[in-house]
């Protein structure tokens, strides 16, 4: 199971770099949230997929699948979330006052 | 702190009273607060003399970093009490003379001119009698400072800046060089004060770094001193106010690496690398000095290169009589000792006659307007006393009797004719070159002092030609040229008042191993040697230097004597703009400004490092035995994540963009669900239907998505990096994952699962975790949100006014 995951956040990976090299804010934008997709599955990935309870104690299970990553991975998707409003927003206000979304046209002039 | 600590620090001190006295006393000339000063040290350092002839020496330590073995030490002997007598002695006297060279006017400010000459003085006065590396290391970098400083004293003159940032950046430099230097004798001696480092020569000369060492430091008093190469700053740095070139550039600062390499000898001195260095480029340096100033039309040019010229001979005669140490008492080493000898007394007659010349150049720039040959000539009568000054500047700087250049001049072909007698370091081969070239040098300084003095003082005399009316100088100037032009009579007519009080114990500091207890050189200087080769030699000095002057007409026509500018200046400038070009060319070459080439530089040394890391240490690994077992329903959920990630790229709709990221975060959910994650599950739904509806938000005022530009190799590239990095994360990914299960660690989790309801009271874990045993990380994580909030709400809100309208 692991190998078909990790198969699968190396291909999340290629394809969010793959849009951060592009030119348009937008696919860029698109990009980080793939990578943040990307990030925490590999993070539940690492933790070992084997199978056990959801971790509430009430289950009275003989194993529970590992609570700590999954109080990280929570974090990180709130932080994650933030971030990319807060980008999302940035590229609404660029696209306002350039009139463009091409980071080519919005390179530093030359006096700079 | 004892006085003599005090009186290192003086002028610094008085330096800081200075503006305040300038602001207060605006109706007298600031020097004369500063004159009292340099003339109580000298008197006071006068008072050294009966101590340091008898061959004491006195020692005061103040600690200043002691555990880094950094002590403020003072150590006056011979070597260091001669620089100070120069320096407090000149340094009187050129105060005096710039009272009366810098008027009192409103637009000077002279409070800036003897701050910097205070810091100098100082700083000086610090290099010469600290025993300790570092220390003197500190006042160095600071003479190098108080210099660029004096020499942008005009800062408003565009060759002045050019003059002091040149000046700067040479010596600091050499001075960083020096710096590594005395490191590395640290290195070696675990020590930084100079005596103990002289005890410890048998473990330096043999050490691995030695030669290193003696590189680095040479550099630094080579670079000081003018030394070819590295003398191109000096006739640059003349376009400070003269009492500065008389004071900085021929009698002090530009003898600070001369001191370097006397008070080093005992260190370096006897090995054939120091013996060679010294005296090949100080050779060379006063050959390359003395022509080049012969084409010189600038009086203060002609003396800046005679200075390097002369700086050149003393090292010259350093380096011959380094030779000394290599020898002991026993085997007749006066034979060698006569080139320190000769170096010695040339420092103190150096000093007298080429700062009575700068003095003497200045005044006749004060009262003519300028000091171009060309236009000057006859201003004997009109200025007699000057011009004897400059009579006996000259003639004595040329080399001609009765003044004191005649003596070390002699000395000086003594010491080079002894250099062909020597039988080590390849002398018996290559020992005549020192006397011919020595010989040739001697002509051509002949002959630009002879041109300094006649075309000056002598000839017609050209007032259209000159901006003011010639006439004597004010007797407060013409102080100081009459007390260094008596003394350079003084010294040649009476040498030996000299050889027992000054140069004897300076010969001890440079020579230390050669004296035993209760030894002493012996210092005679004869007047009359009876008719010797160096007798003959000086007589065909004076012919064949005349008759370069007579035919000088027929001299400079050649092409290298009518460039006025010294050749290597090309060199110089040029590589500055070589260096800029360079740093802007690979600048242009990186910082593009792109966003796309950033990331693929962070990206591709990602994919490189991470590349690197697993070939290296041969770390890749693939564990298929302890993974997880598959259910079909995972496969499916998995293999269509991956679909939807492939299709991206290639949407060219933002609704369709925006769904298919949408399918990935629900999709992620799902997988939340599936891997017994609830909370996760739970979040990521909420968190990816706002941030759907977010964009469905903004989607009517976001640009439409367009087909890519780029041109197919960029798309190849950028396909290479992507691919590049997902297999190499994936790869790490495997690797790390076949390694935890190769070395098992008890999860911490363990203990969450155990203690969530006793600790804490709570059955759901993740929770618990969030808000009690990490509790942290999510009043962080809060804030996160409310920063991106505000920060949102300013970006929506709050518009710059006039620029855009939103």
């Amino acid at each position: 199971m692991e190998i078909i995951m990790i198969i699968a956040v190396g291909v999340i990976f290629s394809v969010a770099t793959y849009m951060l090299l592009t030119k348009s804010l937008l696919r860029v934008i698109l990009g980080v949230m793939l990578l943040s997709h990307g990030a925490h599955l590999l993070f539940l990935t690492m933790s070992g997929l084997k199978q056990g309870a959801p971790p509430l104690l009430g289950e009275e299970a003989a194993s529970y699948s590992d609570p700590l990553p999954q109080a990280l991975i929570l974090t990180a998707i709130v932080i994650s979330f933030g971030v990319t409003a807060f980008l999302l927003v940035l590229a609404y206000r660029t696209y306002k006052v350039h009139q463009t979304d091409d980071l080519e046209k919005l390179r530093g002039t030359a006096d700079e | 702190m004892s006085l003599l600590h005090l009186v290192v620090l003086a002028p610094f001190l008085l330096a800081i009273l200075i503006p305040f006295l300038y602001k207060k006393f605006r109706h007298i000339h600031t020097g004369w607060f500063v004159l009292g000063l340099p003339l109580v040290l000298f008197i006071y350092f006068l008072t050294f003399l009966p101590e340091i002839s008898g061959g004491g020496a006195v020692q005061e330590t103040v600690p200043w970093i002691p555990s880094l073995g950094i002590d403020f030490t003072v150590f006056v002997d011979g070597l260091g009490l001669l620089f100070a007598l120069l320096i407090t002695g000149i340094g009187t006297l050129v105060v005096l003379y710039s009272i009366y060279y810098i008027a009192n006017k409103k637009d000077e400010p002279l409070n800036n001119f003897y701050v910097y000459l205070l810091m100098f003085m100082g700083a000086m006065l610090g290099v010469v009698l600290s025993d300790n590396l570092m220390v003197v290391y500190v006042f160095w970098e600071t003479t190098s400072l108080a210099s660029m400083l004096l020499i942008g004293y005009w800062f408003h003159k565009e060759r002045s800046r050019y003059g002091a940032q040149k000046s700067m950046l040479i010596t600091v430099f050499g001075g960083f060089s020096m710096l590594a230097g005395f490191t590395l004798l640290y290195v070696m001696t675990e020590t930084f004060s100079i005596r103990e480092i002289i005890a410890q020569t048998d473990v330096i000369a043999s050490h691995e770094l030695f030669l290193p060492a003696m590189l680095l430091i040479l550099l630094g008093a080579f670079t000081k001193s003018a030394q070819f190469p590295f003398h191109i700053w000096l006739p640059d740095a003349m376009e400070a106010p003269t009492p500065v070139s008389a004071y900085l550039h021929s009698a002090t600062m530009v003898k600070a690496g001369i001191y370097l390499v006397a008070r080093m000898t005992p260190v370096f001195g006897g090995e054939p690398q120091w013996f060679w260095l010294l005296s090949g480029f100080g050779i060379f340096t006063l050959l390359w000095g003395s022509v080049s100033a012969v084409r010189q039309k600038d009086l203060k040019a002609i003396l800046a290169f005679s200075t390097i010229s002369q700086l050149g001979m003393i090292m010259t005669l350093l380096g011959l009589g380094s030779a000394a140490v290599h020898f002991d008492l026993a085997n007749g080493e006066t034979l060698y000792t006569t080139a320190i000898l000769a170096a010695v007394f040339h420092l103190i007659n150096h000093a007298t006659f080429k700062g009575s010349l700068f003095m003497v150049v200045g005044i006749v720039d004060h009262e003519t307007g300028t000091r171009d040959i060309r236009n000057l000539g006859g201003l004997m009568t009109l200025m007699p006393i000057t011009a004897t000054a400059a009579l006996i500047g000259t003639f004595s700087m040329a080399g001609l009797p009765p003044f004191n250049g005649f003596l070390s001049k002699e000395m000086f072909f003594t010491g080079v004719l002894n250099a062909t007698t020597l039988d080590l370091f390849n002398m018996q081969t290559w020992g005549l070159i020192f006397p011919v070239i020595a010989w040739i040098a001697s002509i051509f300084t002949f002959a630009y002092c002879m041109i300094m003095f006649f075309k000056t003082f002598t000839g017609k005399h050209q007032p259209e030609k000159l901006k003011k009316q010639a006439h004597e100088a004010p007797m407060g100037m013409l102080i100081g040229p009459v007390i260094l032009a008596s003394l350079v009579v003084v010294f040649g007519l009476f040498p030996n008042v000299l050889s027992y009080s000054i140069i004897e114990p300076v010969m001890r500091s440079i020579l230390p191993s050669l004296v035993s207890d209760g030894g002493e050189f012996y210092v005679n200087i004869y007047h009359w040697h009876g008719p010797n080769t160096e007798l003959m030699m000086t007589i065909g000095v004076v012919i064949f230097g005349s008759l370069v002057y007579l035919n000088l007409k027929r001299w400079q026509e050649a092409a290298f004597f009518l460039k006025e500018r010294d050749p290597l200046n090309w060199l110089y400038d040029n590589s500055l703009v070589w260096l800029i070009d360079g740093a802007t060319w690979v600048n242009d070459l990186q910082l593009t400004g792109r966003l796309r080439d950033y990331m693929a530089y962070m990206f591709v040394f990602f994919a490189g490092f991470m590349a690197w890391g697993l070939f290296y240490f041969d770390a890749i690994a693939i564990d298929l035995e302890n993974t997880a077992p598959i259910s079909t329903y995972i496969f499916v959920l998995v293999a269509v994540l991956i679909l939807a990630t492939i299709s991206i790229p290639f949407i060219n709709h933002r609704i369709t963009a925006i769904i298919v990221v949408g399918v990935i975060g629900f999709l992620l959910a799902l997988l939340f669900v599936v891997f017994r994650a609830p909370d996760l599950a739970l979040t990521q739904l909420l968190v990816e239907t706002v941030m759907v509806v977010m964009f469905l938000l903004v989607f009517y005022h976001l640009p439409e998505l367009k087909k890519e530009s780029f041109k197919p190799t960029m798309k190849i590239s950028n396909l290479a990096i992507s691919i590049a990095v997902g297999v190499f994360a994936s790869l790490t990914a495997l690797s790390a994952h076949a390694f935890s299960y190769e070395n098992p660690v008890d999860a911490i989790s363990n203990y969450f699962i155990e203690n969530a309801y006793t600790l804490a009271g709570g059955n759901n874990m993740v929770n618990v975790i969030l808000v009690d045993f990490r509790g942290l990380d999510t009043l962080l994580e809060v804030l996160v949100l409310a920063i991106a909030a505000l920060g949102i709400v300013v970006l929506v809100k709050y518009t710059a006014k006039g620029r855009e309208n939103l």
